[in-house]
């Protein structure tokens, strides 16, 4: 290290206190929290079904009461 | 079963997907991936955090392991990506004033504002230089550990300390410190 690289760390080591290095706790429970966060993913073939039964409705109208009735 | 086989299996099992492998990998590296993320941040809160973000994506990313490597060194690397991702995103954040309101009229008060500079300094870094100079200069981390944290070669690794050391030298100048 040179004398530069050694006063610039000298003057880091001064500015920046040291941090607390050791975990305080099992960290496990959030992530279990985390990994049940993620928002449920809409599988392709239910948007596939969804846009087959709006363009079904656009074409005729006339039979969104026979869609109702099978509900 | 000897212990090398039975790690081998369960970072096989871990790459497949298996969650109980995972919860096993994460109660043995959690707190070595802790201790590496909050030498960089220099926050605990923020490290914790942190820690959780890497083994989500680590946990995201099983089926690219390699189960024949070491998981603590693509723990560490993961857990380096992502401080610097939130490095970059709070650089962004934060607002820098030139001008110091403080005046300044006894020692204890110099050397605040000497800290206080060398930290502002120090914070306009950019994210991949101060990770360098956080785990060289500070934290005196071998340079073949940042360079295996980083993915970069060893000489990647000086350049940027050298870099970081150059900026922050200008910088303190511009603060009127002279290192």
């Amino acid at each position: 290290m040179n004398s530069e690289e050694e006063k610039i760390r000298s003057l880091l080591s001064q500015a920046l206190p040291p941090t607390q290095n050791e975990l305080a706790r099992d960290l496990w429970p959030q992530m279990l929290r985390r990994m049940d966060e993620r928002a449920p993913t809409v599988p392709w073939f239910d948007w596939a079904l969804i846009a087959l039964l709006i363009a079904a409705i656009a074409v005729s109208p006339h039979s969104i009461p026979l869609l109702l009735y099978h509900l | 079963m000897p212990v090398l086989e039975q790690e081998h299996g369960l970072l096989q099992q871990f790459a497949s997907g298996d969650l109980v492998a995972f919860e096993r990998l994460f109660r043995e590296h959690q707190a070595e991936v802790y201790r590496w993320t909050v030498r960089i941040v220099r926050d605990p809160a923020i490290a914790e955090d942190l820690t959780i973000e890497t083994f989500f994506r680590i946990y995201r990313a099983h089926a690219r392991f390699d189960p024949q490597k070491s998981f603590g060194a693509w723990a560490r690397r993961i857990a380096t990506n992502a401080a610097l991702d939130h490095l970059k995103s709070r650089r962004r954040e934060v607002e820098f004033t030139d001008e110091f309101a403080v005046a300044i009229s006894s020692d204890a008060a110099v050397q605040r504002d000497l800290r206080e500079k060398t930290q502002r300094a120090f914070e306009k870094l950019p994210a991949k230089l101060r990770v360098a100079a956080t785990l060289a200069l500070i934290e005196e981390q071998p340079y073949a550990d940042i360079a295996d944290a980083l993915g970069i070669s060893v000489g990647a690794v000086k350049v940027r300390v050298f870099r970081a050391t150059r900026q922050l030298r200008k910088e303190l100048k511009r603060l009127g410190v002279e290192p």
